[in-house]
């Protein structure tokens, strides 16, 4: 249900939601993965985002949501010069993605031995899509915190997960599953939730035995 | 609480007696859950920014992203006492501008109830206030028009890219001029009327940007936007009444705009975009925004 709120909002930095506030905040989901901003990016962009990287600033728009900035932060417009300072390197290339919406971004990033691999779509009015996180498919907006979990694929793995949030009173929205490969064993859970989760959940999940490895996205807070 | 027309809220409120914007919080509160305290609270930020960028950039030039556009709003700013409209009507068309130069030189903006169009409701909301309209009204006001702009969303669309210009300067349109009989103490009934005259006054418009960018034509929409928000707000009060009614005229437009041939919605193929100073205008700026293939 739209609200009023999105009608005569939000306050951002123009001059497109859908090519400047869109990109940004995908970008801005790749910054809450590492909950940091990474050392070096390569921006993918695909469709109208490669015509509009700098007419329409997708392009600083990326970069300064890879800063961590806020997205009505009036120095998003001086991106570039702020990551210089702060070291972080990053491309553009032009990429064709096939058959996705034309607003997409693959965004590829790494800090330290940790690397990311994200697609997104900007859907219009600054709403976006993840479609894609380290090659798992998903459909999640970002307004949600979310959980990106590697796990065991064995009986009962996703009623193990579930039980720890749930003990916790936290309601999950969205799941989706898939299989790595059937030899492997390995799977992979994506979890939208209605709230954020405290760190001690986060460190109960991350226990769990069937738990490989575990990313905690925070909301993109899209009301602020 | 079952609300799919504006002219439901109006009902409402002249039924009970109670005020159009009590009617819309009670609407929202029901309808998306956030309280009324919350929504006037974040409502009044809105107002904030749109205070503080204007004040902050009001005799400037703009370096916008594609430099056809930027110092359109410093000269108007500097022309205001010889402005034969009159110094309000000129003042909010040069705040319009202002704020869409800000917008497409990646300034902060309020997209309200798009970045494109989002002169349109400062240049409205920032005069009636230096003209004396307390600006606790003027965020009730904002409310009234954001609930013209969730109707206009939910029946019909706010984008350019499906709809036309028509429903993105023309729903800000409608949106400020329900907000400026708001905010002067007009009725729900003016209010509902002064919408539906703006947006039947900008029905067809389209959506031909120069290049696809944010600049030409849409700053100076935003000067058409809110003059004419201006002039339906007076005939609205001096008792003009709309023929047809808001949400006739709200499906009339969406029913427009899905006949609006694809050249005509966002995408720089028609209008002014194939003009031949358009084409050699793009022709320099293509060069430049080249990147490399995969």
């Amino acid at each position: 249900m739209i609200s009023i709120i999105d009608v005569i909002g939000p306050s951002m930095i123009g001059p497109s939601s859908s090519h400047t506030l869109g990109a940004m905040r995908i970008s801005k989901f790749v910054y809450n993965l590492f909950n940091s901003t990474p050392d070096n990016a390569t921006f993918y962009l695909h469709g109208s985002f490669k015509d509009t990287y700098i007419g329409h600033g997708t392009g600083l728009a990326l970069v300064a949501g890879l800063c961590g900035m806020a997205t009505d932060d009036p120095s998003v417009s001086k991106a570039d010069e702020i990551s210089k300072r702060s070291g972080f390197n990053y491309e553009f290339k032009a990429i064709d993605l096939g058959d996705v919406h034309p607003n997409t971004v693959k965004i590829v990033a790494t800090k330290d031995n940790l690397s990311h691999e994200v697609i997104g779509s900007s859907v219009g009015g600054g709403r976006i899509k993840i479609i894609s996180i380290d090659s798992i498919s998903c459909n999640i907006t970002g307004e949600l915190p979310t959980l990106v979990i590697e796990n065991d694929d064995v009986p009962g793995a996703l009623e193990s997960i579930v039980r720890v949030i749930s003990l916790n009173s936290v309601n999950i929205a969205q799941v989706s599953l898939s299989r790595i490969s059937k030899g492997s064993k390995i799977a992979n859970m994506i979890l939208e939730l209605d709230d954020e989760l405290d760190n001690s959940i986060i460190e109960n999940l991350r226990m769990l035995k069937i738990v490989k490895s575990m990313i905690y996205v925070k909301s993109l807070n899209y009301a602020s | 609480m079952n609300v799919k027309f504006f002219n439901d809220l109006v009902e409402i409120s002249e039924k009970t007696g109670e005020d159009l914007h009590k009617v819309i919080l009670n609407w929202e509160m029901l309808d998306t859950g956030y309280s009324s305290e919350k929504l006037i609270e974040n409502t009044s930020k809105l107002l904030k920014v749109m205070e503080e960028e204007y004040a902050s950039k009001k005799d400037k030039a703009f370096k916008t992203l594609v430099n056809l556009t930027g110092t359109n709003g410093k000269k108007m700013y500097n022309y205001v006492q010889n402005a034969f409209v009159g110094e309000k009507v000129f003042k909010a068309a040069t705040i319009a501008v202002t704020m869409a130069e800000n917008n497409a030189s990646m300034g902060r903006i309020v997209a309200c109830p798009t970045a494109g169009s989002s002169g349109v409701m400062p240049g409205v909301l920032l005069v009636l206030e230096e003209y004396g309209i307390p600006r606790d009204r003027l965020v009730l006001s904002l409310i009234v028009a954001g609930a013209i702009g969730k109707i206009i969303a939910t029946r019909a669309s706010l984008s350019g890219s499906e709809a036309g210009c028509q429903a993105e300067i023309g729903s800000a349109t409608a949106m400020a001029a329900g907000a400026a009989v708001y905010a002067t103490y007009g009725s729900a009934k003016q209010v509902s009327n002064a919408a539906a005259l703006s947006l039947k006054s900008l029905m067809g418009l389209v959506c031909d940007p120069v290049g696809g960018f944010v600049e030409v034509p849409c700053v100076k929409r935003n000067a058409t936007g809110a003059t004419l928000a201006l002039l339906f707000c007076d005939m609205a009060k001096s008792g003009v009444e709309s023929v047809i009614p808001l949400d006739e005229v709200i499906d009339a437009m969406m029913s427009v705009g899905r006949s609006l041939p694809e050249s005509l919605r966002e995408t720089g193929k028609g209008g002014i975009a194939i003009t031949p100073t358009a084409r050699r205008l793009i022709k320099g700026l293509n060069d430049k925004f080249k990147i490399s293939g995969d």
